[in-house]
Parts: C-alpha cells; structure tokens; sequence
C-alpha cells in the first residue's frame, strides 16, 4: 500500500497533503505526523485528501486520533474528499470530528 | 511531565520464534477470539476435545490460503489454544481454524480438518458481505473471520436506563424498514438508512427500537425461487445465526469495506442522543449450522457434542423446529452466550435483549426443562448485563409454553401471548371475554404477580404473523407467495376481515378497518404493561395477507413509505395516542393496580370497572363491552385520570358516565368512530354532556378529568 503525506505550515494553519491509501498499515505514520504538531501553535489542521484515494477502517480512526491530539480548540478541515471517502466517514459517524470543505482556504 | 504509556515497551510485545514464517509468540487465554494486542494479533479459541489446531490466515483479495499456523503444543492452556502473530495487515487478513479430533472420536464428535472453520468468537466475519450478492459456491468455506477495531468514538454515548414501565417498543426489521425505493434514505436497507429516519421515529413517540435478528446470517440460507412468483426468496428475517460477536455486513451501506462495526455503533450512538433506546432480537436457541445436513461453519467441527443438545446416538435434538438445539444449560454454552450479551451490552451500549424461543434456554442438556436453569440464572444477575431489558418470547416449538412461568429470577419480562390472543379475540367482538381482557389490561397480574405489570409485553402485532392492517382485512393467512402451498405460518390468527377478505373498494368495510385499527391502538396503549408495535402498523402497512413473510426481501415486507401520506390520519391518530400515554403516568404504574384509593384522589379507587352503567361492569358471558377508569395522582399532586370504554359490538350504546367530583369534568381524547387526529395533551375539550355519550359501534372512548375552567 503507497501512501505520501507532505505537510506544510502558513502561520497557524497547518496543511497535511495526504496521498494514496490510508488503512491500518499506513495510518502510523499518518499518527506520527500528527503528534509532531504542537496544537498550541495551530487554529486549524487543513486534511487535503485530494490525492487520498482509500481510507479503511484502520484509516479512519486517524481523524478521531488528530481530533483527540489537537484539542478542542483545533480545527481540522477536510478537504478534497472523494465520494467514496466522504460517504465511509458519513456513514459510520467519524463525521463528528472533523469539518468539510471543497479547497483549502488562502 | 506527565506519565505515558508507550505501547512498544511491554516485554510481551516480542516475538519468541517464528511458525510457518510468521513471528509469533504464547498467545493469552483471554479474551477468545482476535484481539489487536501491541504490534500483533492475539488469537484464542477453545476446544474441550480437538488434539491440534491450526490457524489459517487468508487475504482479503486470495480466495486460497495464505499460511497455515499450527498452534505449538505448548501454547496449549487447558483447552485453549492461544496465539499472538505479528505483521498482520489488520485490514487486509482473515482467518479461520482447522481443528483435528482424536484418532478414535467419541459419539456425538464431528471433527472435519477438511474444513476451516469460522471462530465462533468472531467480531466480524467476511462471506456476505453485500446483501444478495451471489456467493462464490465453489469455495468450501463461505465464511471466514475477520479483525474489527474495538475503539470508537461513543462522545460519552451511555444506554439510557429507561424505566421499563416507560418503554414503548417498535420492532423492525434493518433491511426492511428502508428499502422500499419511497424511503427516500442515501442507503436503503442499511443500518446508516435507520439512522436517517430517526426523526419519524422521535415524531412518532416511540423510546425503543427492537431490531429483528442483526447477528450475522446467511440470506442464501434455504434460498429458492418461488413457484409462485418467480422472485428470489431468502432467509430474510435472520433468525439463524452465523456469528454471535458480528453484525450483519449486508445491512451495512459499508459492509463492502468492512466497516459495519462502526456503523452500527454510530446507529446506536444516534439513536440514544434521540432519547431511543435499542434492543437487540437474540436467537441462542440453535445455529445456522442445523442439523448433520448442514453447512459446518463454526461449533459442530469445534465441540459438536458441547454446543448442540445430541441424542444418546449422536443425532440432534430440533426443539427449535430449525435443525439443532443449543445446548445453552451446558456449562461451556452457558459462558459463551453470557460473553456474546456482555461484549454487545458494554462494547455496542445497547439497552436489552429480546430471546427468541426462549423456552429452550431452560431446557437442560437432555432437553429436559430445568426448574433453576443456570443459564437464566446466570443473565439474571450478571453485573455486566444489570442494567439491560431481558425479554423472553416464553415458548419453543417443542411444545414448551411457558408464560407467566418463564424462570424470571424477577428480571426477565416476556412477550406476552396471552395478551395477543384475548385482546384480538374482543377486538373482532367474540363472546366469554371481558373477564380475561381485564386482567390483560390491568398488566397481566395473574401471570406476573411477582415482578409487576412491567414484565408483560402487550403486542397485537409482531414480525410473526398478521399485521395490524391484515389482521383487521383478512379471516385466512395468504402465505402462497412462500411457495409452501400456505401450509405455512400460524392458522389461530384471532383475525377478522371486516366484511371482505382482502383488498376491497368498499368504503363500509374499508370504514369499519380503520376503526378497528384505531380500537387497536387504544386498546394497547392504555393497557398496564409495555406496549409493542410492529413498523408499519402506524400506518397500516400490509403484506396482503401473507402472515409469515420470513423469506420475502421484496415489497411485501418492506415498509412503503408512501402511506406515511396515503394513510396520515392513523398515523396522526397513532402518535396522539403514544403521547396520551407518555401524559399520563398512571397508564404507566409500575405497579399493579389494587382497586383501592392508595395513591389516588378524592377517594376513588385506582382501577375500576364500568360498563353501559358506571361502576357495573357487565362480565356476562355475553358481553361485548368494558370500560375501565384508572385514577391516580401526578408527582405534583393533580389528578390522573383516564377513562377507557371499549364497545367492541356490533350495536351502539349510549353509556352513562361515572360522577366526577365537583371541580373535575370530563374531557375528550378520543372517540374511534371519527377518524380525526385527537388533540394533543392538555388540549381535550370539555364533554358538553357529562352524563352520558353516545357510543358507536365498534369504537373506543377515551376520557381524561381535568378541572373545570
């Protein structure tokens, strides 16, 4: 399974590129990058899943994990859902985590 | 510096040799089944008599085995046999066991290493995992086991703890209840398009959702073509369980990723933060391995001669009229259906347990009925299970009727066939009955005298048999679409037609119906005890006569949602009625009513009967109506008082009312000859004659007392 995560920081926004399949083999290192964060330092966590093409169950327990690393006050953006991703997360309630947008924001 | 806990620091995180090239270690005991453990997978199943065992691990995209592992000997605790392997692909694998019996096997011992078999521990299993889908025949193990991941955002989602005396139950099938096309739901049939229909449920005023069978099965199981219809029939109604840890992926819109688990978490967690509770409909009374002509999937190649009730020769014993028994008072049985209640009431929150065919869980290993079953006993008084409704369907069909002497331990509450029978009975207007209809509306006391009107669950309807539209449309079941010639299904209905079997123009017999219906409803929402209403009676959903629709996944069971429209005014008379008796808490007692003026004001008694003349009720063999007033106090101390004559003959009455104290009139909720929605609580007018009323044929009066204004 391929997965590329690239992360770039704009003042209190942090946006996380993520690319190929997120599933419990490659969520790890999904985890990692997210504990890297200092949610001190950050507003917003933007996920563009633009290139994501497939989230297992393994993968969708990421967006409790980045909702419970961030904090209340974080919020965590997803953007460039596809509709097979956006329909799992829906449908099995991890929706409540996290926010949905069409692009990431300027 | 706050303390951590680093997951890859245990000394038991590490691999201490290698078999079949997997990295494995001494598995533990507990808990059975695949548990995800630091970087591996722990594998535990059981075994009173196997020698050897192997686990066999599959990819999700290789219909062959990937690996066989067999089990060390000395990874061997008693009869279990536990296993840690580390790099799994926890998304990817499935897996099952190959189980080798002893060279000389005992009678009743069916060990098969030809097959592998499904772990009976199994939080998910792979094999149907889309509804309908034709499986691939050709593979020799149709279901194989997989990893589910147990964490799950509840957000502080607990089970209600409703009380009992509270509940108002609404059965349904998963699949059922919204794929009908007019459901207008993204996924119809799925537990995410229950999810979606939420507010009808919370608008309708039902507070808890009985789910017919939602543990895995096979739809393919018995499947045929009708020679009737042509279509496709299927084990629809699910009572044959495959998995008792697993939801059923084919209900799930995601059960093509795998991810039921969650979803049907999330339909929990939505449910309750409606204010609806869940309760799951449980079958332990046999498997869907059936008899030694059917599939082995799990129990018979584990510990045949533990999990199923044998004859001295090694056959199987069919109390439950399907195949098998299972052998619940066995020791071994005994803990593994206490493990599947626990792991569903702590891990899925959900609020309590209906058991279907329930009299054979007090049947012993011989099938002999025990007097202190331990399994009953066992459920009773489990801590873990305390909190949860437990609700038997108090017969088997092996000829054990057991209601109102169902081993109650004083927890178990029972699907109350009595009920079922007398209130049909008066309602078609048959003779010799107002004396057991009242005991069934005051709760049922000579049955339950030991637990409180709480333990009887009122029902006209079920998923067995007529619905409450066909029950009040046809004298006869229809079965012929089940292609079994209607020998099928029930033949004491307790039904009458109206004037017409079935669909009809005729607006006379079509009146009469809805009446009927309406008399329905208010017979069991103002009756002591738990009231139980099948989906789609609100709104008078038909099966055209067919009174055992297990096998139809088509429109003859599915809820239309279109009369949620077509018939709106029993829809709106059904949700006035539920709200009438959430107003009213002396509908509601927990206890049986004494006749006397305990508890109540202006020195009426609680409970007392009335007929064409208060206070004389007519118990004649030749009556057909009975009122019955329930007078009772509110918490804040105003009167509670509800009024109930049911005039089920086919001539009108005019019925002379009881005597109010000065400062109380009565008040009308309802009359069942005017098809009208009643008004909401509080908002019932005065009776302009408070003497006497007028009652029409076959109809229902319904009267509150409130002050004068």
């Amino acid at each position: 399974m391929s997965f590329d995560i690239s992360v770039t920081v704009r003042g209190r926004t942090v946006i996380m590129e993520l690319a190929g399949d997120l599933d419990a083999a490659t969520a790890p290192t999904f985890h990692q990058r997210v504990e890297d964060v200092d949610r001190n330092e950050v507003d917003q966590l933007v996920l563009d899943m633009t290139n994501l093409a497939y989230m297992s169950s393994g993968g969708l327990r990421g967006l409790v994990f980045a909702k419970q690393k961030m904090g209340e006050n974080v919020e965590i953006v997803l953007v460039g859902v596809n509709s097979t991703v956006g329909e799992t997360i829906r449908l099995t309630g991890f929706q409540h985590s996290v926010s949905f947008a069409d692009r990431v924001a300027e | 510096m706050t303390a951590t806990f680093p997951t890859g620091d245990r000394i038991d995180a590490f691999p201490t040799r290698h078999v079949s090239g997997y990295a494995v270690r001494p598995g533990r005991t507990m808990p059975f089944g695949a548990t995800i453990v630091p970087g591996g997978v722990n594998f535990s199943v059981y075994s009173n008599a196997a020698q050897a065992v192997s686990l066999v691990i599959y990819d999700r995209d290789k219909p062959e085995p990937v690996a066989e592992l067999p089990f060390p000997v000395e990874f061997r605790v008693g009869g279990v046999w536990a296993m840690t392997v580390f790099g799994l692909d926890y998304d990817r694998v499935e897996y099952g066991y190959r189980v080798f019996g002893p060279v000389e096997q005992q009678t009743g011992d069916r060990f098969d290493p030809a097959k592998v078999l499904a772990d009976p521990y199994s939080k998910s299993l792979t094999g149907r995992d889309v509804w309908g889908a034709d499986p691939d025949w050709d593979r020799p193990q149709q279901w194989l086991s997989r990893l589910a991941f147990d964490d799950f955002d509840w957000d502080g989602d607990q089970p209600l703890r409703l009380p009992s005396s509270d509940l108002v139950i609404y059965e349904t099938h998963v699949r059922g209840f919204t794929r009908h096309p007019s459901s207008g739901v993204g996924s119809p049939g799925t537990y995410a398009g229950l999810v979606e229909k939420i507010p009808y449920l919370k608008d309708l005023g039902v507070n808890c959702v009985e789910l017919m069978p939602i543990f895995e099965f096979d739809e393919f199981e018995n499947s045929r073509i009708s020679p009737v219809t042509g279509g496709r029939l299927y084990n629809y109604w699910g009572y044959s369980t495959v998995g008792f840890f697993a939801p059923k992926a084919g209900y799930a819109a995601t059960g093509r990723y795998g991810m039921q688990v969650d979803e049907v978490k999330n339909m929990v967690r939505e449910l309750h933060r409606n204010g609806i509770e869940v309760m799951l409909d449980v079958v332990f009374n046999h498997t869907a391995e059936g008899n030694e002509h059917g599939p082995t999937i799990s129990f018979r190649g584990l510990d045949n001669r533990t999990y199923y009730m044998l004859t001295p020769e090694g056959y199987y014993y069919n109390f439950s009229g399907t195949g098998n028994t299972f052998n619940c008072n066995h020791p071994i049985v005994r803990g593994f259906v206490l493990d599947s209640l626990r792991y569903w009431a702590s891990e899925y929150h959900i609020d309590g347990f209906r058991f279907d065919l329930a009299a054979i869980l007090d049947r012993g290993q011989d099938g002999a009925p025990l007097p202190n079953p331990p399994l009953l006993e066992a459920l009773a008084f489990d801590p873990v299970l305390r909190d949860c409704k437990l609700v038997a369907e108090a017969w088997d069909a092996g000829g054990l009727y057991e209601v109102g002497s169902f081993p109650s331990y004083h927890r178990w509450s029972e699907w109350n066939g009595k009920y079922r029978d007398t209130a049909r009975r008066f309602l078609k207007g048959d003779l010799g009955l107002v004396g057991d209809l009242a005991t069934r509306i005051s709760g049922s006391p000579d049955l339950y005298s030991w637990r409180g009107p709480q333990a009887s669950i009122n029902f006209f309807t079920c998923h067995d048999g007529f619905t409450l539209a066909d029950l009040v449309s046809y004298d006869g079941k229809h079965n012929e679409a089940n292609g079994e010639n209607n020998n099928d299904g029930a033949n004491d209905n307790n039904s009458w037609n109206s004037g017409w079997e079935g669909p009809t123009d005729d607006p006379g017999v079509l009146e009469v119906r809805d009446r009927q219906m309406r008399n329905a409803m208010v017979l069991l929402f103002s009756s002591q005890g738990i009231p139980l209403i099948v989906a789609g009676d609100e709104v008078a959903r038909t099966q055209l006569g067919n009174n055992n629709a297990y096998c139809h996944d088509d429109e003859l069971s599915w809820f239309d949602w279109s009369l949620t429209d077509r018939n709106a005014d029993l829809l709106a008379f059904t949700r006035a009625v539920i709200a009438f008796r959430a107003a009213h808490p002396v509908l509601r007692a927990p206890m049986f009513a004494t006749g006397y003026e305990r508890g109540t004001t202006h020195g009426y008694p609680d409970l007392s009967w009335h007929g064409v003349h208060p206070w004389q009720p007519d118990w004649s063999p030749g009556s057909r109506l009975l009122g019955w007033m329930r007078w009772g106090r509110t918490a804040d101390g105003k009167d509670d008082v509800v009024y109930v004559l049911h005039n089920a003959h086919w001539e009108q009455h005019l019925i002379e009312l009881p005597e109010l104290p000065e400062e109380l009139r009565w008040h009308l909720f309802a009359d069942t000859s005017d098809p009208a929605a009643p008004p909401a609580p509080g908002q019932e007018q005065p009776l302009a004659d408070q003497r006497v009323y007028p009652l029409q044929d076959r109809s229902t009066l319904v009267l509150t007392a409130r002050p004068s204004e």
